[in-house]
């Protein structure tokens, strides 16, 4: 297997080792392995129902693999639920979007941030000058999060009442306001029109820049890939059939198999 | 010991079958549009009066022989009482749910609902029991020391019919399909041409209808009707709907059916005060241990 | 600066007044119960608000809770401050019953909170109609079982506590039972209010609108859970120690599904989520329920008079279970989401909100 990325010589923000899930007879997933290094925008591709979303699903918590491991900056994530996870540092949006929709944008930052609250009940009820003065500092960085994003006009809105482009954002700015290592993007593209399509890669580009992050997202539109990602692994069937720079996968012939069929060949 | 085991297990099928006959009626209405009708064991209790009424109008203005109107009862209830279940959904349930009120709200009107059928009747008919007449001769059989009668024998046999019956609606006919198919999508539903409303009424007659079969066998059996007769009976079965697996016919089956063993043998080995507090912290452990019920399948979250 | 405390101030003023008017007797028992009734129902709805509003779940066996409460608030005051036929002489002089009372409410709303816990460990792995039927069960095991303990009475109830309340009343003279329970009544309010106002409650209301994505982004969904199933128990038995000591006697019947059912009425005539609707509703609610009290037989009266129906026949003050939820219903057809939604009083009169925070 071609091992990528040896020039750094930091630890892998994610590392999976061995990979396996089955749901009864179905192996959704298969001994997957991957490294992301700091830093890095790397993406997973692979036809409809490949195991893609099942891989962050894992990562994030969602579910326990049957065999494998996961390590978020060396620590593995066994048995931790996806709270936890989070907390480790890594953050997800959807690909159906999962907004609080009844809650004000501002909330739905601010409500992510909640492992880092650093304050509880007993808080809370009684007002106390810590709570305040977390609060405070919550509801500011929630502020400058939707200022940085150019949501701020927004943040007394519903999420359900905003274009769905601008939920899309708000989805990602709402990922990144639990300080994440390690962002997992599940089709960000999906159901936006193709100016929507290149505002997004702008605005996935900036955050890669703009916050100390590194990114790694699932998406069908090639484009975005191809102009994203400095490395792709495309799965198939739980099984990693090729991996490399977008270039070397374009015109890997199990690459074109698995989206077109033998016969295509 | 034998005789006993069996004593108390026919007695339990007894129990399981009015348990069963109720649960289905949820059982169909939930599977249909996820509401859980919480007015049904209230149908359940006004079934047994208007098998009260038709009987004793049979047997006293008409002056029929006891069987005859037997078989005058069984079809009249069962059509009342749907009428009534329909008439609900009619009024109640439909016009909120054209609204698109939030799901809960339905099942709160189905609350009130129940309490307008049980008020009212005491209001109307006062605290005073009635007495259900005898239509059948009750016959006592004694096989080996197990005594049984007629009447539970025709219960058992009525609960598996409906059973056999229902299995056969939902699996083999267009309507049934429907039914399920609903249960599925509702959105879709209509699309494919499908009468939503129509499927809807048919479900709350067909549920209604066999509450008001429960309710007359209840009355043959324990001939004594009071307004809140349904009102427990209604929520144990609602409960025994769930143990099963609600929205499934055969769930509704075998929770009746095993909430009415648990009870027959809590009776058996405990004072019967402990009934209720035996049988329902075994089902809070069935529940806890199976979260769907015993036929339902497990929930899966998508994301 | 008045404007900032106009809330506490008028609080406290109708506090003061209520306390005066009780104690010159301008108000009769019977007005004074149904205020403390009120109450109590206030507590009740917008315990289970947080539960059923907020958090989106369908617990329908509030009453149980407050049994809970109820009992253990009864046994625990009557046995340390009251002569009884259960537990003999009083163990502590009742003296100090008047000091001991809000710990002996508390601890009641302690052990609901704890029984709360049968609702919620199975809440970690169920939601919905499947949890509705747990709580529904916990309810008649609460009440099956403490119907099953003679030693305090089983189904006939247990009394004493207005001994309890004389005892208070002796110490200091001035009708304590109401104070209590508007000083619970705000407490309660207040609690609920802070902690779904702060960031950490809103990961309630995260969990009702998606759980998948709260727990993903870092809301510990079992701790919330187990936080807003036990302080919603735990004011519910809150609500059940005032009720008993207003009463001066509970019995297990009185805590039932109907009694569940009335709170859930509450909840949803008030609007799920709106805390001021639980609390508008609650007033409402006992209002109605009252209010049928007197409008049968008036209405009873005045049928005799015109003639309308004939002399042998009453009409049964039955007829108020049947018009109370045929109101509902009708209500509910015009405000299919409750008298509020899921807004505050502030979201409707924004003028109101110079004086007071909702949210």
């Amino acid at each position: 297997m071609a091992q990528t990325q040896v020039e750094t010589d930091n630890a892998p923000v994610l590392e999976i080792r061995g990979l396996t899930q089955r749901f009864g007879g179905l192996t959704a997933v298969n001994d997957f392995n991957v490294k992301l290094m700091p830093g890095e925008l790397s993406g997973l591709i692979g036809p409809n129902g490949a195991g893609k979303t099942t891989v962050f699903n894992l990562v994030s918590g969602f579910y326990q693999p049957s065999e494998g491991q996961i390590l978020i900056d060396g620590v593995p994530t066994a048995g931790l639920k996806p709270h936890k996870v989070t907390a480790l540092g890594v953050a997800r949006t959807f690909q159906n979007i999962r907004l609080w929709n009844d809650m004000t944008v501002l909330d739905n930052i601010r409500v992510a941030q909640h492992y880092r609250l650093g304050y509880g009940l007993f808080h809370a009820v009684a007002r106390s000058k810590h709570y305040q003065e977390r609060e405070q500092e919550i509801a500011q960085e929630a502020a400058e999060l939707l200022e940085v994003f150019d949501l701020q006009r927004f943040a007394n809105e519903f999420p359900k009442n905003l274009p769905y482009g601008t939920q899309r954002k708000l989805e990602i700015a709402r990922a990144l306001s639990s300080h994440p290592k390690l962002l997992l993007l599940d089709e960000p593209a999906a159901g936006l029109n193709s100016a929507d399509i290149k505002e997004l890669i702008r605005l996935v580009r900036w955050i890669h820049g703009k916050f100390d992050v590194t990114i790694w997202m699932i998406e069908h539109h090639m484009d975005v890939m191809m102009e994203l990602c400095t490395q792709i692994k495309v799965i198939d069937f739980g099984q990693t059939i090729a991996e490399g720079d977008p270039d070397k996968v374009r015109n890997d012939p199990a690459v074109m198999t698995a989206y077109l069929g033998d016969d295509v060949i | 010991m034998l005789e006993s085991l069996i004593q108390n297990i026919i007695n339990a099928l007894q129990w399981g079958s009015f348990y069963a006959l109720i649960a289905l009626g949820y059982t169909l209405v939930y599977g249909v549009l996820t509401l859980i009708n919480f007015a049904h064991g209230d149908v359940f209790m006004v079934g047994a009066y208007i098998a009260f009424f038709v009987a004793t109008f049979c047997l006293t203005v008409l002056g029929l022989p006891g069987w005859v109107a037997l078989i005058l009862v069984i079809p009249l209830t069962m059509i009342l009482t749907s009428l009534v279940g329909v008439t609900l959904e009619r009024i109640a349930y439909r016009p909120l749910r054209k609204k698109g009120a939030h799901r809960l709200y339905v099942v709160i009107t189905a609350l009130m609902c129940g309490l307008i059928l049980e008020h009212a009747n005491l209001a109307i008919f006062g605290a005073s029991r009635k007495a259900f007449p005898a239509l059948i001769e009750v016959q006592v059989y004694n096989i080996g020391g197990v005594t049984f009668t007629n009447l539970k024998i025709a219960v058992i046999v009525t609960a598996f019919l409906v059973f056999l019956f229902l299995h056969w609606v939902v699996t083999k006919t267009r309507i049934g399909m429907a039914m399920r198919a609903i249960s599925y999508d509702k959105f879709a539903v209509p699309l494919m041409g499908i009468p939503l409303d129509q499927i809807i009424v048919f479900t709350f007659i067909l549920g209604s209808g066999f509450a008001g079969l429960a309710g007359l066998l209840f009355a043959m059996s324990y001939p004594v009707l009071e307004p809140y007769m349904g009102a427990l009976i209604g929520w144990k079965a609602f409960i025994a709907a769930v143990v099963g697996g609600i929205g499934d016919i055969r769930g509704a089956f075998v929770g009746g059916f095993l909430l009415g063993a648990v009870e027959i043998m809590v009776v058996a080995f405990f004072p019967s005060t402990f009934r209720d507090l035996i049988s329902f912290t075994v089902l809070l452990a069935i529940l806890t241990w199976k979260p769907t019920g015993l036929v339902g399948i497990a929930q899966t979250t998508k994301i | 600066m008045l404007q900032r405390y106009s809330v506490h101030l008028t609080l406290a003023l109708s506090g003061g007044l209520l306390v005066y008017l009780a104690d010159q007797e301008y108000l009769s028992l019977y007005t004074m119960s149904v205020l403390m009734f009120m109450g109590v129902n206030v507590i009740l709805s917008a315990s289970l608000n947080l539960v059923n509003g907020y958090m989106g779940e369908f617990s329908c066996g509030h009453a149980g809770f407050m049994c809970v409460g109820a009992y253990v608030s009864s046994l625990l005051g009557v046995w340390l401050f009251a002569k009884d036929k259960v537990f003999g002489a009083a163990l502590l002089n009742p003296e100090y019953a008047l000091y001991a009372f809000p710990f002996v409410i508390l601890a009641g709303g302690v052990a609901a909170a704890l029984a709360g816990l049968l609702v919620a460990v199975p809440s970690y792995k169920t939601r919905g109609d499947y949890l509705a039927i747990i709580t529904i069960a916990a309810n008649y095991i609460i009440i099956s079982a403490i119907e099953n303990i003679g030693a305090i009475g089983g189904s006939r109830g247990f009394m004493g506590m207005k001994r309890l309340v004389n005892s208070m009343e002796d110490i200091i003279e001035l009708p304590w039972m109401p104070i209590w329970v508007f000083i619970f009544t705000v407490f309660s309010i207040w609690l609920i209010r802070r902690y779904v106002s702060s960031t950490f409650g809103k990961g309630v209301s995260a969990i009702c609108q998606d759980e998948v994505a709260a727990e993903i982004m870092s809301v510990n969904t079992n701790k919330m859970k187990t936080i807003t199933f036990m302080l919603s128990s735990g004011l519910a038995g809150i609500a059940g120690g005032l009720f008993a000591y207003i009463l001066g006697y509970v019995n297990p019947g009185s805590f039932n599904i109907m009694k569940s059912t009335e709170v859930l009425v509450m909840v949803y005539l008030g609007g799920m989520g709106s805390l001021t609707g639980s609390v508008l509703s609650a007033i409402l609610f006992t209002f109605m329920l009252e209010g049928f009290r007197f409008i049968i037989p008036l209405a009873n009266d005045f049928a005799h008079q015109v003639h309308l129906i004939p002399d042998g026949y009453d009409i049964s003050p039955v007829w108020r279970w049947v018009l109370i939820p045929l109101l509902l219903i009708v209500l509910m057809q015009f405000r299919p989401e409750g008298i509020m939604g899921n807004r505050e009083l502030g979201d409707i009169f924004p003028r109101l909100k110079k004086f007071y925070r909702f949210k």
